[in-house]
């Protein structure tokens, strides 16, 4: 369960825009802007988080003179909506007036294509295929359009940069990541929680649990029921787990990047040796499917002590490779000052994750918005660094790891005594909206729930991905080429996610 | 040089698969079986409950159940609903070289198709010996395919002591991996992709996502799996399928399999 209620405030379309500006000049955080339809109607949600909770402000759209739904465009105010206001154009075809562009972002705009209108009864139709050329911004003596993607040179999920250089030097790029757009916000429609759960632990598969959380906060804040304290720890241990083997992976791509054979050898090792601890924990080397709406669906295959002892083991082996890693000259010169992010730009944006943190944003769902276990286990120091680059990001994530492995031990004896509860709730029905969040290795995760009859209504997954990707127009300072798979890794970004 | 002798510390981490047998291999519940259960009336009606439950509809009854893998997201629904008639299938040998023979039901099937599909495939293979090149191209993923695929180049699977590698361009690939739904977006960039690559090609599905769209597709970008886009030879199914599928479905294209792992394939 969630400690802090989510609010929903309905305004008039006039106002809802004055306090959404409000509220961020008096400290809240832009969260995200979807909108929703019922029926022939549609309303706008903004999320806003504070330090403590997350609030909705929502207002109704209706049809102007001419059939069509607007709304004044927050994104001049708030650049932060850059993105938000695009996907929602694409998506429940509102138009933002004023946005200063609005090229597609989730869908390609092929001449007659319907809207899907998330929310809306109806299927979404059909997008056709498209294959159209991207946007051309820079021209001058020399310059050219280099596109990476939207096949990879390696195993990478598919996205298309389309980089526009002179040369060496990045000087501007577009980002289009269309072409992997899967509708997930419409597959959670008319299903009910036990499936949709299964639908949020694939919106961005590598960081299922995560998505699972922040899901089952969002039925359970709505149900306004508690959690066995048992399964409270084991959605703790495997959040932190998720959490180990994705900042691993992060460390085998910097690896990868700058040619360090033996590093990449050994955290991918590491990694696998995560994977396989949950897999031998759950079944799954993803952790899916643990976490169920009420609890979580199964016990560990593995004793507490056991698991406590292969976590010592593994980290013992991943900080001695860490310390021959981080004095490694020809490592550390790639990515000291390369993708310098402004502390600035992360606090108004409200950077999360990883990205955020390591600019000195040092917003933590797991303290500041605690959840499932943490509030009770010793609490641990957020890590944070005000360098902003790509060193200061890696640095974030050692920290993480070393608090993850911690998180996991104290959980590992609080699991140890006596069992004697069930693991998972019942939970009612209950129709209505509920936010609900989880932070997820990339950041935090918020769902904005709506269910209706029981079964979802409108779900609004919004993915750190989403959120942080536009901060990687604003990174390259002088970067070259070869710098960018060191900026991409640093990020560490799961391309699903921005998608959907 | 101390980093050198730490790597020597931890003796070899490769696994010995496919010569010798691997205990990860066999014991990672990689699919879901159907059991042989006694067919009394009561024990069916659960495993109607199951199909009823499932939520990709991957269970279908006729007088006994049948369970397509092609679907089965391994969510483990069914094997908690009805485990007289639904469990875990331990072994990491799940690709198949059609897609019908996904469909599992207690009672086996010897089929010929199976030898002329091999017969079919052998002469593709056979030139590539130990130098195969993998390209891998994702049509709508959810991202956890691609690190499972990832991890074929790590210690513990080592792709390369079998001659295996992935390679950048199109023009040097012997083996197309295709993850994901097959999203409408990605349907031109997947066919260029294999128009690209030097006749002849052979084709693997990666994961429950590319047979048929997995739980998340056949949404409004279609996805309902890639073989309507490009002629798949190989099947691998999981969600995500593990890296021992992933090397056993590689290794079945190629005809390299032990002969143990080879027969049902």
């Amino acid at each position: 369960m969630t400690t802090a209620a989510t609010m929903e405030v309905q305004l008039p379309l006039p106002q809802w825009r004055a306090e959404v500006l409000t509220r961020l000049c008096t400290g809240a955080r832009f969260g995200g802007l979807y909108c929703t339809h019922q029926d022939e109607d549609a309303q706008l949600r903004a999320l806003l988080v504070t330090r403590t909770s997350v609030e909705c402000l929502s207002a109704e759209l209706s049809p102007g003179a001419d059939g069509g739904l607007t709304f004044p465009a927050l994104t001049p105010d708030v650049p932060a909506a850059f993105w938000y206001e695009r996907a929602l154009h694409d998506l429940s075809g509102v138009t933002p007036l004023g946005h200063p562009r609005l090229d597609p972002l989730l869908l390609p705009t092929e001449p007659g294509q319907l809207h899907p209108r998330p929310g809306h009864r109806e299927p979404g139709g059909e997008v056709p295929a498209s294959d159209r050329q991207g946007p051309v911004d820079v021209t001058g003596h020399g310059v050219f359009t280099l596109p990476l993607g939207p096949v990879r040179s390696g195993v990478y999920e598919s996205i298309e940069f389309l980089i526009e250089t002179p040369g060496e030097d990045i000087p501007h790029f577009n980002i289009r990541p269309h072409y992997k757009h899967r509708g997930i916000a419409k597959r959670f429609e008319g299903l009910g929680v036990n499936d949709a759960i299964l639908i949020a632990e694939r919106v961005e598969g590598i960081a299922s649990v995560a998505h699972a959380l922040a899901f089952a906060h969002a039925v359970e804040t709505l149900a306004d029921i508690e959690i066995p304290p048992r399964a409270e720890f084991i959605r703790v241990i495997h959040a932190e787990l998720e959490r180990i083997a994705n900042h691993l992976d992060v460390v085998v791509r910097l690896c990868d990047a700058a040619g360090l054979a033996i590093g990449n050898a050994r955290f991918g090792w590491h990694k696998e040796q995560v994977m396989r601890l949950v897999s031998h924990l759950c079944g799954n080397r993803f952790g899916r499917s643990v976490v169920c709406v009420g609890g979580v669906s199964a016990a560990p295959h593995m004793s507490p002590p056991t698991l406590h002892a292969a976590i010592d083991d593994l980290a013992h082996r991943i900080r001695a490779d860490r310390r021959a890693l981080m004095e490694s000259p020809s490592f550390l010169d790639r990515i000291r000052g390369t993708g310098q992010l402004d502390g600035k730009l992360a606090a108004s944006h409200g950077a999360l994750g990883p990205v955020g943190r390591g600019s000195g944003f040092d917003d933590d769902a797991r303290l500041h918005r605690p959840y499932d276990g943490y509030p009770e286990l010793p609490a641990f120091e957020p890590a944070v660094s005000t360098d902003g680059d790509a060193m200061a990001r890696l640095r974030v994530r050692w920290a993480e790891i070393d608090a993850a492995v911690d998180l996991i031990q104290h959980a590992c004896q609080r699991l140890s005594g006596p069992v004697d509860q069930d693991l998972a709730v019942p939970v009612d029905r209950h129709d209505g909206f509920a936010t609900g969040w989880a932070e997820s290795p990339q950041g935090e995760v918020l769902y904005g729930l709506e269910l209706r009859e029981g079964r979802v209504g409108r779900c609004f997954a919004r993915t750190p991905s989403l959120h942080n990707m536009v901060l990687f127009h604003d990174v390259f300072h002088g970067d070259v080429f070869t710098d960018f798979p060191f900026i991409e890794a640093s990020f560490g970004l799961c391309y699903a996610g921005v998608a959907m | 040089m101390v980093v050198f002798f730490r790597g020597l510390r931890d003796g070899l981490l490769t696994t010995r698969w496919p010569k010798h047998s691997d205990t990860y291999f066999d014991e990672f519940p990689a699919a879901v079986e159907v059991l042989p259960g006694n067919a009394q009336r009561d024990l069916l009606r659960r495993a109607l409950d199951a199909a009823a439950g499932c939520p990709t509809a991957a269970i279908a009854i006729d007088q006994m159940p049948k369970l397509d893998r092609g679907k089965c997201i391994l969510c483990g629904r069914c094997v908690a609903t009805a485990p007289d008639w639904f469990g875990w299938a331990h072994g990491a040998d799940t690709a198949r070289l059609r897609r019908d023979t996904l469909v599992v039901s207690p009672i086996p099937e010897t089929d010929e198709a199976l030898d002329a599909v091999r017969t079919e495939l052998a002469p593709r293979v056979r030139r590539l010996l130990r130098s195969v090149h993998l390209r891998h191209v994702d049509a709508g993923s959810d991202g956890s395919d691609e690190w499972e695929v990832q991890a074929l180049s790590n210690p513990v699977y080592d792709l390369h002591r079998l001659g295996i590698f992935f390679t950048a361009s199109p023009r040097h690939a012997d083996i197309l991996l295709v993850t994901g739904v097959g999203a409408a977006g990605m349907t031109e960039p997947l066919r260029r992709t294999l128009d690209g690559m030097p006749r002849p090609t052979v084709v693997i599905a990666v994961g429950t996502d590319a047979i048929s769209g997995g739980l998340v597709g056949g949404g409004y970008t279609g996805g309902t799996g890639i073989g309507e886009l490009v002629p798949v030879d190989v099947w691998i199914p999981g969600s995500p399928a593990s890296p021992f599928s992933l090397l056993h479905g590689i290794l079945l294209a190629l005809g390299r399999l032990p002969a143990a792992s080879r027969r049902a394939s």
